[in-house]
């Protein structure tokens, strides 16, 4: 199941914020953040959102498990490194034939490890706190995005769950007319081919039906559109962009500092 | 643009017409104000047939008009002509089409529409914010918004506040709440194109209620509905398309019926006492087939036993939500059972008999169950009609010679010989469902499973699948029906089995 609900505290200070101002905050503290590749910065920085996290009301429970994808691929990202990595400087800690651990390595690895997190903590962090609809109000009132595109986006969104539910139902109804791949790769492969393609053609029936309910309701008509729901970009919402720019600069002066900076960039 | 055919005021109708309100606010002075249609006729591009032809028809304000046709007579084409939904470069038109003397694409403010699928109406996740979606594309004022919203939903009755999610809604709820969108808008004309058509009877009933409900007097609805006798109350004219062109009966509801109801019944219109007879079996039923033991998906669908014969039809009723499409899947043996078993007795399975039929391969599965789902296209896997008929039999390793004979004589049957080399997305749903029904049989199963198969079916086809059903029957094969038509169960069903919904916050 595909979730698309936000799980924090509606009432909190931070969760609050205009959804625009939270996306480019978000944005903003990610790319100060790619300019290093070092682990100290990275590590930082993740110490100060996990510090904020009650400000944005989500409980860190809440968020592991938002972020479980995350765990996953920062898994991913150390074994591979550890096995396959070029660079062997540094003490040798396990020296078992073709597997050589060294100091080098792990710290490799961590500081990308460190670097997923930190880079998309904050997007996990808005989408937990964000509704899309008022991420939609937001960006048509404030971001100034057409209505046509965002609204649209908003509806389509709206279908995505049922993708899930409808390959079920299009697998079983091939299973039910003798058609299966059994243990061969190849008819396996055509099956699911032919699954996606079943998916899609039923997906742009849909949208299509959508989009003609949409158009019956006069959306996109040329009419000037009002807005039902209010979104406001107050001065709090700026703060928290300086802010955001300010704390990842505080990271990655503390980085400088510390002589651990090692520019992405050299 | 050609003009075909007279233009013929229907004096007699419009002089029964007592509702017949006018609202100077809505209509421009000195224009005609109403639906007029003038020999209009429209064909979608690339197709070869008209959808729609040699239309006069002339609709007063706040008249309530239930248009009526055969299955393929261009109903859904006329409303969406009225709705200005045909783009002029979607297809070619013939004659004209006015409303208050506005082409419709210019005077789309005037209409609301609702159409069947309440899934792809609702464009929000809050509901109160659906029903402001067109408030604000129609650029109303923000301030205006919300008391208009509230209204509308107070109007068809909507039992929630605003905020409630809309996928959280029943069938019934999410229509009325597409309803209240339109209404929303003040349209001076509602049309509504089979809104109940994919909801049970109880859903079905509080979209009734509310469309009762709602309409100003001066309100004008044109209604699309296959089950007339349930629209009837609703209005006061009918109107009839024939097929291949033109207005075949118009007047009201006693008189057109009187007069043209026998013709009606038998081109596949739901006219209301023209009962269809029963089919009882013929003999007791046979050996045993299939047995579910406390069979269940937890959460959606509870424990249940239940046990079918071959030569008897047996009906799964339940309210929405109470599972019977799953126990349809379980029986089928296409999901594993989350609780209990399926068993399938040897006379059914053969040497597989102590396998449960969910861990069978594909082809034997086809050859000893077939199933029907309640949407044609999930089951459709290839571009023609031949093929889709032949996919079964040819999986289930028949030799070409057989699988042709196969797939003619079930063409022949199910009335589809013509559409052989159609593509089976192209096809209407009368035609959609006789052939998925008819891939179910291709393998010529013992037992046959169908969700729902006289959904939206017009008369004709609906009398086909009974007959066919209880051929099946009396030749010795079970079928088990999960559905909501009380008719179809009255004229088919030997046994009823009923679900009760699983309770309430474990869905």
């Amino acid at each position: 199941m595909i979730s698309i609900e936000p799980v924090a505290a509606p009432g909190a200070p931070l969760a609050r914020r205009n959804p625009v101002a939270k996306v480019a905050a978000a944005l903003a503290f990610s790319f100060i953040l790619l300019a290093t590749l070092d682990p100290v910065a990275p590590a930082i920085a993740i110490a100060l959102e996990l510090a904020l996290l009650p400000l944005f009301g989500i409980r860190y429970r809440v968020l592991a498990r938002r972020a479980l994808p995350l765990l996953l691929s920062a898994a991913g990202i150390l074994v591979t490194l550890v096995l396959f990595a070029a660079d062997r400087s540094g003490r040798v800690l396990l020296d078992a034939g073709p597997v050589l651990v060294s100091t080098g390595v792990l710290l490799t690895a961590l500081g990308l490890v460190l670097r997923v997190f930190a880079v998309a903590l904050p997007g996990v962090i808005v989408f937990a706190t964000t509704d899309p609809t008022d991420l939609a109000d937001a960006l048509i009132q404030n971001a100034k995005a057409p209505a046509r595109f965002a609204i649209g986006a908003l509806a389509a969104f709206r279908l995505v769950p049922l993708l899930g539910q409808e390959w079920q139902m299009i697998s079983m109804a091939r299973r039910a007319r003798g058609v299966d791949a059994g243990r061969n790769p190849v008819a396996k492969l055509r099956l699911f081919t032919s699954t996606a393609f079943a998916l899609l053609v039923g997906a742009i029936r849909r949208g299509t039906r959508l989009a003609v309910a949409m158009d019956a309701r006069g959306f996109d008509a040329g009419t000037p559109r009002t807005v039902a729901r209010r979104q406001s970009f107050t001065r709090a919402d700026a703060l928290l962009i300086a802010g955001s720019v300010l704390l990842a600069g505080a990271a990655l002066t503390t980085s400088v500092l510390l002589g651990t900076f090692r520019p992405l960039l050299s | 643009m050609r003009l075909t055919g007279g233009w013929i005021v229907r004096t007699t109708v419009n002089l029964m017409i007592s509702r017949a309100g006018w609202s100077p606010g809505r209509k421009g002075v000195g224009v005609v104000g109403g639906v007029l249609l003038r020999g209009f006729g429209w064909r979608h591009a690339g197709r070869r047939a008209w959808a729609l032809r040699g239309v006069d028809l002339r609709v007063e304000d706040g008249e309530r008009v239930l248009l009526l046709g055969p299955s393929g007579a261009g109903k859904s084409t006329l409303l969406s002509a009225l709705a200005g939904l045909l783009p002029e470069d979607s297809g070619e038109q013939e004659g004209t089409v006015e409303i208050d003397g506005l082409d419709p694409r210019k005077g789309r403010e005037r209409v609301g529409i609702v159409f069947q699928d309440p899934e792809t109406q609702l464009v929000m996740a809050r509901s109160g914010d659906d029903v402001a979606f067109g408030l604000e594309n129609r650029g109303v004022p923000t301030g205006e918004i919300w008391p208009r919203v509230d209204e509308a939903l107070r109007r068809v009755g909507f039992p929630y506040p605003r905020d409630r999610n809309t996928a959280a809604l029943s069938g019934g709820e999410q229509q009325r709440l597409a309803l209240a969108g339109a209404l929303a808008l003040r349209p001076g004309l509602l049309l509504l194109d089979e809104p109940t058509a994919n909801l049970d009877p109880a859903g079905a009933d509080l979209v009734r209620q509310a469309v009762a409900g709602a309409l100003d007097a001066d309100t004008t609805l044109i209604l699309v509905e296959h089950r007339v006798a349930e629209a009837l109350p609703l209005v006061d004219r009918v109107v009839v398309l024939e097929p291949g062109g033109g207005v075949r009966a118009d007047g009201p509801p006693e008189a057109v019926f009187a007069a043209h109801g026998a013709a009606l019944a038998a081109q596949g219109v739901w006219v209301p006492g023209h009962p269809i007879t029963p089919r009882p079996a013929t003999a007791a039923a046979g050996d045993l087939l299939i047995t579910a033991e406390r069979l269940g998906l937890p959460p959606r669908l509870g424990p249940t036993d239940l046990a079918v014969r071959a030569g008897e039809a047996l009906a799964v009723r339940g309210p929405n939500g109470a599972g019977k499409s799953t126990l349809a899947l379980l029986l089928g043996g296409l999901l594993r059972p989350g609780t209990g078993r399926v068993t399938a007795s040897a006379e059914l399975a053969g040497p597989d008999h102590r396998t449960p039929p969910h861990r069978w391969r594909a082809p034997a599965l086809a050859r000893r169950i077939g199933s029907v789902f309640q949407d044609p296209e999930h089951q459709f896997v290839t571009g023609t009609v031949f093929d889709e008929l032949a996919l079964g039999p040819r999986r289930t390793g028949q030799t070409e010679a057989a699988v042709k004979d196969t797939v003619a004589a079930l063409l022949e049957r199910l009335r589809l010989a013509r559409l052989a080399a159609a593509n089976p997305y192209t096809l209407s749903g009368g035609e959609a469902r006789r052939l998925s029904v008819a891939t179910a049989l291709a393998t010529a199963p013992r037992l046959l499973i169908c969700d729902e198969p006289t959904f939206g079916q017009d008369r004709r086809t609906w009398r086909e699948l009974v007959d066919l059903f209880a051929d099946l029957r009396d030749a010795g094969h079970g079928i088990v029906a999960v559905t909501h038509d009380a008719d179809f169960v009255a004229a088919l069903a030997d046994r009823t089995v009923t679900l009760q919904r699983a309770p309430a916050g474990s869905r």
